[in-house]
């Protein structure tokens, strides 16, 4: 135990909370360069970050994503599941790579590939949709689309990953189930409402859970793709972070910025976890 | 067993003592063979292809410098500045780096240069006289010289002869008013709702700071303690600029264009301000690299001809806690010796800081780098403060873009801006006020 609680305390605790006591400071470039530089300023950071209404954004921005983007990831993630757990589906090892080749795939080289998927012009996207009539798109250039844009490629960059998850939960459903309810005489979606959504009910908690949190801390496709843009309509609360800390070394403010966001997804976490516990009592 | 266990943990106590008692000695004699040598090693952080290109020119500098090995470390320009920050923080700069020049008033603030007055004062290969003047100044922080030009840059503009011609003329244009009258003819004469006349992406703060310094704004006002952006001189050109957006005579967003040089090929429009970095890729994608149908020319200006542009490049610098100054003296000279310029031109195309190595005939007959010859002339720093890069990439493009866009007025966009920068500068008014 020993060498593995020092671990964790030399690697994690004395950073965060040296963070928490940063976070009370100016600590900024000033004080990296001379110590004697920076200054306790109370609740200063956390006022000036509720005052920025770009922080007000950047929040906003990360719960629409999470809130549209968690739910959609989720369902596609079972729903390929299920087709690749069906006993119709031949060459399934083929189709789980090709579902989880996003998941591994480095978001840089995915990224340039998108860029072109949504370029206005040229893109195969827009290509795709002037066939059914649809106008041209400026899909990353545009302040409404940016966002959406985003959220396309995160899910169908992560799906992937949930969805390997799912197979596990679905394997781990007895047969025997359904086969006592085709004899009961029911149809397929009511054997799916009633056995496979309960059965899966602590995977799908598992994995909702990790979405969310995963989902809070967007930051690699924004960063990427649209370095926050246009008119910061895809800049995330990470990435705002990032922003204020690794490229203007404001680190006072950086951290206060983290620790709201840590308290943002705890609570989303025990509401969660109060919210399951209450439908099982 | 006990017994047993004892003995093991004395002899493994035993080992250990010894060990750690010759452990020194691997130290002492690792040192010795170094004196033995007499070798002198010095360190040098170049950044991308630079860093690599400079490794043809040190066999020359260890011919006639036997005594000292320069190893060299490339660092990738996105991750630079974090590296040496966090260098700095661990105590393990190298002994010279290139530093772009906008970056040299963050170092000097965490004092992590060696000023070079005393070194430049016995020098007979580096004096201020040798450089252009306007980049010479880019590198004297609080009063002192921190870096030594290696290589330069600046804004020019990048124009279409051909569609030029065709909108009647046959000149760049010399003023502010040429420039839009231009603008607006070319794209009367295209008529494409496709094609625009000059290329001002809102993420690119360069033609915005140089327009208002053109056209008298000091950016940052008090000893760079205000910000001074809704002043009547930076909004002007501010409202100059962004009028190219609301007629839409520059496309608007940034992601229309993937690729400026084929955008530029295919006529999406026929102006671009930018730095000589582009110059090859424009004679590729052109095909054409005797300057028939584009061309380079200084910016046009509010008063007089050239207008200012941005003293830009890179310069070396020499850190504090280097053991080795006076033989990382003798690389940054060796670098700067106007036959080493030109050698490193010729591996990276980057122009030499050295004003004589321009009396070369390459640089007379070369028709795309005349230009810059001549805009060098005319060239003017940013205000040295760390915020700055900040202040530009942040919240000049972000307000410019709220601007171009029409989600604010230019002026409104200018006044949040200036609160903002403001509240960035707060520490650093409350720095000079404990001095």
């Amino acid at each position: 135990m020993a060498p593995a609680l020092s671990a964790i305390f030399v690697f994690f605790f004395i950073p965060v909370i040296s963070a928490f006591v940063i976070s009370f400071t100016d600590f900024d470039i000033y004080a990296i360069g001379n110590y004697s530089k920076f200054r306790f300023t109370g609740l200063d950071n956390y006022m000036k970050l509720f005052e920025n209404p770009l922080f007000w954004k950047a929040l906003k921005n990360t719960f629409f994503f999470v809130v549209v983007s968690g739910p959609l990831s989720i369902a596609v993630s079972l729903g390929a599941a299920i087709l690749l757990n069906s006993k119709l589906v031949r060459l399934k090892g083929l189709f789980r790579l090709i579902y989880f080749m996003p998941v591994v795939t480095t978001l840089v080289a995915v990224s340039i590939v998108w860029r072109f998927i949504y370029h206005p012009e040229f893109g195969l996207l827009n290509y795709g949709l002037s066939f059914i009539g649809i106008d041209k798109i400026d899909w990353l250039g545009d302040p409404n689309w940016a966002m959406p844009s985003i959220i396309i490629l995160s899910i169908w960059k992560n799906f992937g990953y949930n969805m390997i998850i799912f197979i596990a939960g679905l394997q781990n459903i007895p047969e025997e189930l359904y086969e006592a309810a085709q004899i009961e005489g029911a149809n397929g979606w009511q054997r799916f409402t009633k056995i496979t959504l309960p059965m899966l009910a602590p995977t799908t908690i598992f994995i909702t859970i990790i979405t969310m949190i995963g989902y809070f801390q967007l930051f690699a496709e924004p960063y990427i793709m649209t370095q926050g843009g246009p008119l910061d309509s895809t800049l995330s609360i990470v990435l705002y972070m990032y922003q204020e800390g690794f490229r203007w070394w404001n680190m006072g403010y950086s951290s206060s910025i983290a620790f709201v966001l840590f308290v943002i997804i705890l609570a989303g976490t025990l509401l969660q976890m109060w919210y399951q516990k209450r439908k099982e009592a | 067993m006990n017994g047993w266990r004892k003995q093991v943990n004395l002899r493994f106590r035993l080992v250990l003592a010894v060990g750690l008692a010759l452990l020194p000695l691997l130290f002492i004699s690792a040192g010795c063979s170094e004196t033995k040598k007499d070798v002198t090693e010095i360190t040098f952080w170049g950044m991308g292809s630079e860093g690599e290109k400079i490794q043809k020119l040190i066999p020359e500098f260890q011919k006639r410098n036997p005594g000292i090995r320069v190893k060299v470390q490339m660092v990738p320009w996105t991750a630079a500045q974090e590296k040496l920050i966090s260098s700095f923080a661990a105590d393990n700069t190298p002994d010279i780096c290139q530093l772009g020049n906008t970056w040299v008033p963050q170092f000097v603030l965490l004092e992590a240069l060696e000023p070079l007055e005393k070194y430049i004062s016995k020098s007979k290969v580096v004096k201020p006289e040798f450089y252009f003047k306007g980049i010479w100044n880019t590198n004297e922080v609080e009063g002192k010289i921190h870096g030594i030009p290696w290589y330069i840059d600046t804004r020019i503009i990048y124009y279409r002869k051909d569609i030029f011609a065709k909108a009647g003329y046959n000149e760049p244009p010399k003023t502010w008013d040429e420039l839009l009258d231009l603008s607006r003819k070319i794209v009367k004469l295209q008529n494409d709702p496709n094609k625009y006349a000059i290329y001002l992406p809102t993420n690119e703060w360069a033609p915005f700071v140089i327009f208002g310094l053109q056209n008298g704004s000091d950016l940052i006002k008090n000893n760079w303690t205000y910000g001074n952006f809704s002043g009547k001189e930076f909004l002007e050109a501010f409202q100059f600029l962004i009028r190219f957006h609301k007629e839409r005579l520059t496309p608007m967003g940034v992601s229309q264009v993937t690729n400026v040089y084929q955008a530029f090929e295919q006529e999406f429009f026929a102006m671009y301000i930018s730095g000589p970095w582009n110059i090859p890729e424009f004679k590729r994608w052109m095909k054409d690299s005797t300057g028939e149908k584009w061309g380079t020319a200084p910016l046009p200006g509010k008063n007089g001809y050239p207008g200012a542009s941005l003293a830009g490049g890179s310069s070396l610098v020499m850190f504090k806690n280097s053991k080795n100054k006076e033989a990382a003296w003798k690389f940054v000279e060796f670098l700067s010796e106007k036959g080493t310029q030109l050698a490193f031109f010729r591996e990276t195309n980057n122009l030499p800081a050295v004003v004589s190595a321009w009396d070369e005939p390459y640089f007379k007959n070369d028709k795309f780098i005349r230009a810059f010859y001549e805009q060098f002339q005319n060239v003017v720093a940013t205000p040295k403060i760390p915020e700055w890069e900040q202040i530009v990439f942040a919240k000049l493009q972000q307000y410019a873009e709220y601007a171009a866009r029409g989600t604010m007025t230019g002026e409104e966009a200018m006044k949040a801006m200036d609160k903002e920068v403001n509240i960035i500068l707060e520490k650093r008014r409350w720095l000079l006020s404990e001095q």
